[in-house]
């Protein structure tokens, strides 16, 4: 890439010699090339390397410089963002700009570069507080959080149920019962305190069942649900079930209370 | 249960709640500790009380965007990294870049963003930002296309240890640059 003799002048002076550290190894490159983020990170670096005037950018040099760079890009076959090729397209345009004769009435901010070196100084700008924001401490990551433990204990206190919602509740069930209305001929056991037993042991296998599971509307007659209410009722006397509800005609949910 | 009103009493339960919160603690959440009996300068005063008593201790009370909230004085960090040795994986200078854009300039659309990189903002970039809730959708610059405009969480300031965007650090000029930069 240096093959070339340099024919530059820069603010009036010859310009004969490339810098020294320009070179890098081909090895190099193509990691050099990948480490870029963009044609502005890319041009802003060889301004750095070559110690160009930001403010006075040789067009020339740098346009024929980073064209270099995007021709080793195209020789190693590294996927070539068309935005790189987009900066080759608008340098040239500026270069040309440049060379060609100003009339002489020209302002000072006429200046074809002065919207590339905008750009290139709000990229440096940006790129230079990236790297004070990466450097800073973040949480979990420089800053540790004090986090003492603290076992949480749930305020919730399991809903009332109040006699009206459980009168209400049972009239549903009879209510659903008058829809299979028939008769049954046969004894009937209408202990309320088997029905108790029974209802514990179901409540121990399903642990909450809604309140109107309970009642056999389908095959039960009128005076076993009735006793079925009352071992419901029984139950929660004694402590042995627990109703809740949610809110005003929500299901009823009866669950059986652990001993712990 | 009768709640104490001492000085030090309050301030043991400022520095309870402040020590078991998961997350930064508003004074908002703080007078909620006593049910609406606390006015909001006596609580000032208090926490400023429960800094300068902690002043010579491992934590201090630190205030960020999102409120109060303790941590490890920097000079144990060296300590508590070893305790997780795998370090945390760094941003991509894309994402960094993406990121003080958006800090710096917000609110920002995609095409703001992609102006000052010169390159074409990853969608990756992006969600990465995101999913960190550093960096949410504010609302839609209206013209064609209604682009996202995005703008930097209180959860950014809160993890950066800042309480407004005005205590970012300030942009370097280009020219001042020059000689800190050593490419």
């Amino acid at each position: 890439m240096i093959e070339t003799p340099l024919n530059a002048k820069i603010k009036g002076e010859d310009f004969t010699e490339l810098p020294k550290d320009l070179y890098i190894p081909p090895d190099a490159l193509e990691v050099y090339l990948e480490a870029f983020e963009g044609p502005l990170d890319l041009l802003l670096y060889l301004i750095r390397k070559h110690n160009l005037d930001i403010l006075d950018i040789p067009m020339v040099e740098l346009t024929r410089q980073y064209m270099v760079y995007v021709e080793k890009m195209r020789a190693i076959k590294l996927e070539l963002a068309g935005d790189y090729l987009l900066m080759s397209a608008m340098l040239i345009e500026i270069k040309s700009r440049m060379l060609l004769p100003k009339p002489s009435e020209i302002v000072e901010d006429d200046d074809p570069r002065a919207e590339l070196v905008r750009r290139l100084m709000e990229y440096e700008a940006i790129k230079l507080v990236a790297q004070r924001l990466d450097e800073m401490p973040k949480v979990d990551d420089g800053i540790h959080v004090a986090s003492a433990y603290y076992q949480h204990i749930s305020q919730v206190k399991p809903p009332e149920v109040t006699l009206d919602d459980l009168t209400e509740a049972w009239r549903n069930v009879l209510k659903r019962a008058s829809h299979f209305k028939h008769h049954k001929v046969g004894r009937a056991e209408l202990s309320v305190r088997e029905h108790m037993s029974s209802i514990l042991r179901r409540l121990k296998q399903d642990k909450l069942l809604e309140f109107s599971q309970l009642f056999d509307v389908v095959n039960e007659g009128l005076s076993k649900l009735v006793v079925c209410f009352l071992a419901i009722l029984e139950l929660a006397r004694e402590g042995l079930l627990r109703l809740t509800q949610q809110a005003a005609f929500y299901p009823i949910y009866v669950q059986i209370v652990c001993d712990e | 249960m009768s709640e104490s009103t001492s000085p030090t009493e309050l301030k043991n339960v400022l520095e309870v709640a402040l020590l078991t919160s998961p997350a930064p603690l508003s004074l908002d959440d703080l007078l909620r500790l006593f049910a609406g009996r606390m006015e909001r300068a006596t609580l000032r005063m208090l926490l400023d009380e429960l800094q300068q008593d902690w002043s010579s201790r491992t934590m201090e009370l630190t205030q960020v965007a999102s409120g109060y909230r303790f941590q490890a004085r920097a000079e144990y960090a060296d300590y508590l990294v070893r305790l997780n040795p795998e370090r945390q994986a760094r941003y991509s200078r894309a994402v960094m870049e993406t990121l003080a854009i958006i800090a710096y300039r917000q609110p920002v659309t995609r095409g703001d963003i992609e102006a000052i990189r010169g390159v074409t903002v990853n969608p990756n970039v992006m969600r990465q930002l995101q999913e960190r809730d550093w960096v949410d959708v504010v609302g839609q610059r209206e013209v064609p296309g209604r682009p996202s405009l995005y703008a930097t969480t209180k959860h950014f300031l809160d993890d950066f240890n800042l309480r407004s965007l005005a205590e970012l650090p300030p942009m370097v000029d280009f020219v001042d640059s020059a000689d800190a930069e050593s490419v």
